[in-house]
């Protein structure tokens, strides 16, 4: 049954563009998808991992930066530009995650924070590089794919970049499904639940905590890659760590530590924001309030509340529901 | 030489700023064990409180400093009471995530108040002293005096009274100090409140040398962060020297190298010693999540 629902869900996100063609609502989509891989990101190491990382920002940023400049200054294609973006996140993961992962608690969440400020004001003051404060605009869009029989796959409209960003969402959702249900997975949530007690078991945390960081900071890279091209403009604000912030609240409000949860924040805080306009000025007292609100009376967020109270009920109520 | 004396007053200036922000840390993460990401936020509040009190309600700078102070603790009491105490037994990472959102909330609800431009603070005292060729504004050598009172009064406080040592003995041990009968829920809020207070207190001072913004404490904040990780998390005497270590050598790199490498120097020092030793210079054991 879930495997339907599951399969229902994707013809439904993929039917989504042939009603929906005014442009607002189909970016607000796209953005949402980049966003929910970005905390999803974020929900491999803090949700499943339990290191709380305050410097998910710079992977994004770092991620849009490396592919943006490599198709400005190199003329590289988009489809070699944004692995290679993956793959420069991932590496300063590694090497970010080589120090600060040997902290714990508050330390690691400081430490983070330290290394993201550092980034941003590097990439503000190199100017000669990074074209400092003014950013880099007209990063390209995504080369059209050729295909043998039908044409080519282009990707100027809204709809095209809707099913990309979409199909990099579900490639990412993939990965971390079945990296959370491998036994690795295992082993990071025995990291989360206590790190002396994994390691009395044999586990060897810190190679552990160094993967999972290093995917983590791939799979930002990845959002921050799709982010440039599909918004043909970055700047240092796009390295700031109030981005991470962001992610956080999207992981709390959804639930930390379940696959949709991430999406579910995405959504919810992207679209309430957006439906309750006169609020806009005010986004982030509603932003600040909810994650306190949630953080006290629902810290396991929407999806735990469903999956613990709310489900279950509903179960009760039809037990022919059950199989 | 005299480049090297203003510089070295300009880092005891800021250096004040690090030491009054980084106290107030230090104190809160003594007893509660929170990293207050939302402390710069209330800098910036105490900053603009004392300026509506000075240019609207036209008060007197040093008494506009002191009910700002007072509002400030009274705002650390409701946090910690309606914030932080219901978070006490849950992981340790849904507090600094309600910290988080606490820094949003204030800095919106501060932008929605007083609106997003730079301002200057309607006071000042801007006489010129001169000792020995080195020129200095006496608002500035009045912030230096101020900020060592404070720190001799916090000091005395903790050490010389009964409510000063019920602060040390929770945060020696929380449950031993529970046992000998210190209500630890006032300890709390106590602890708060002065963290708070100081970080107005600090924000008023240099306030008139500064502008005054919504994003004014942030960086202040991650230096005080970086001061208590080298001075160690929950030490006095190490907020202290740290802030003013800190200060100085931001300051001298400033001079002779430029600014920008002042501002990564503390980042890159932090990330470095984090490496070396992970529980910060003087840290004692590590923390669980």
């Amino acid at each position: 049954m879930k495997r339907w629902s599951l399969l229902l869900l994707i013809l439904f996100l993929a039917a989504l563009p042939l009603w929906l063609t005014a442009k607002y609502p189909l970016h607000l989509l796209i953005m949402v998808g980049i966003w929910s891989i970005a905390a999803s990101s974020l929900n491999l190491i803090l949700g499943y991992t339990g290191q709380g990382s305050l410097g998910h920002a710079a992977f994004f940023g770092i991620g849009a930066y490396t592919s943006a400049l490599l198709m400005i200054r190199l003329g590289f294609s988009f489809w070699l530009a944004l692995p290679s973006a993956c793959v420069v996140a991932a590496l300063f993961g590694f090497l970010i995650g080589l120090p600060a992962l040997r902290t714990r608690g508050s330390y690691f969440a400081i430490a983070t924070l330290a290394f993201n400020i550092i980034v941003t004001i590097i990439i503000e003051h190199w100017e000669d590089f990074t074209q400092g404060g003014a950013g880099i605009s007209g990063i390209p869009k995504p080369h059209p794919i050729p295909l043998p029989l039908i044409g080519k796959i282009a990707f100027t409209t809204m709809a095209a970049q809707y099913y990309l960003v979409f199909f990099f969402l579900a490639l990412t959702l993939f990965f971390i499904h079945r990296i959370v249900h491998s036994p690795v997975g295992k082993t990071y949530q025995a990291i989360r639940g206590g790190e002396s007690l994994a390691e009395s078991l044999g586990v060897n945390a810190m190679a552990n905590k160094l993967v999972s960081f290093t995917v983590s900071a791939f799979f930002a890279g990845l959002a921050g890659s799709l982010y440039a091209s599909y918004h043909g403009f970055i700047s240092p604000d796009t390295t700031n760590f109030h981005i991470g912030f962001d992610l956080l609240i999207y992981l709390l409000v959804g639930g930390v530590a379940t696959l949709p949860g991430p999406i579910i924040g995405a959504v919810i805080m992207t679209l309430i924001p957006e439906s309750l306009q006169f609020l806009l000025e005010y986004r982030i007292i509603l932003y600040g309030g909810f994650l306190i609100l949630v953080v006290i009376f629902l810290p396991r967020g929407l999806v735990g509340l469903w999956r613990a109270s709310l489900w279950p009920r509903i179960r009760m109520r039809f037990p022919a529901n059950q199989r | 030489m005299i480049l090297l004396f203003q510089q070295i007053l300009n880092g005891i200036l800021i250096g004040s700023v690090y030491s009054l922000m980084a106290l107030g840390l230090t104190l809160i993460y003594g007893i509660l064990h929170i990293p207050n990401f939302a402390h710069g936020n209330k800098y910036m509040w105490g900053a603009f409180i004392s300026l509506t009190l000075v240019a609207v309600f036209k008060l007197n700078y040093w008494l506009a400093i002191l009910l700002s102070m007072a509002i400030l603790a009274g705002i650390g009491l409701l946090v910690e009471r309606f914030i932080f105490r219901p978070l006490q037994d849950q992981p340790h990472i849904n507090s600094f995530i309600a910290a988080i959102g606490l820094l949003l909330l204030l800095e919106g609800v501060a932008f929605a108040l007083w609106g997003g431009e730079w301002q200057r603070f309607p006071f000042a005292y801007r006489q010129n002293l001169n000792f020995f060729g080195i020129t200095i504004t006496l608002h500035r050598l009045l912030v230096i005096g101020v900020t060592a009172l404070l720190i001799i009064l916090l000091q005395l406080f903790i050490k010389k009274t009964t409510w000063g040592w019920t602060i040390e003995a929770v945060a020696q041990d929380r449950q031993g100090a529970q046992l000998v009968g210190v209500n630890v829920y006032l300890v709390s809020s106590m602890a708060f409140a002065i963290g708070t207070a100081l970080a107005a207190a600090a924000s008023s001072l240099v306030a008139p040398i500064y502008l005054v913004y919504p994003a004014m404490g942030s960086l202040p904040l991650i230096k005080a962060f970086v001061v208590i990780i080298l001075g160690g998390m929950g030490s006095l005497p190490g907020a202290v020297i740290g802030g003013y270590l800190l200060g100085l050598i931001e300051s001298l790199a400033g001079g002779y190298l430029s600014m920008v490498y002042a501002d990564l120097l503390a980042f890159a020092v932090l990330v470095t010693v984090l490496a070396i030793k992970p529980t910060g210079l003087f840290g004692k054991k590590a923390e669980g999540t």
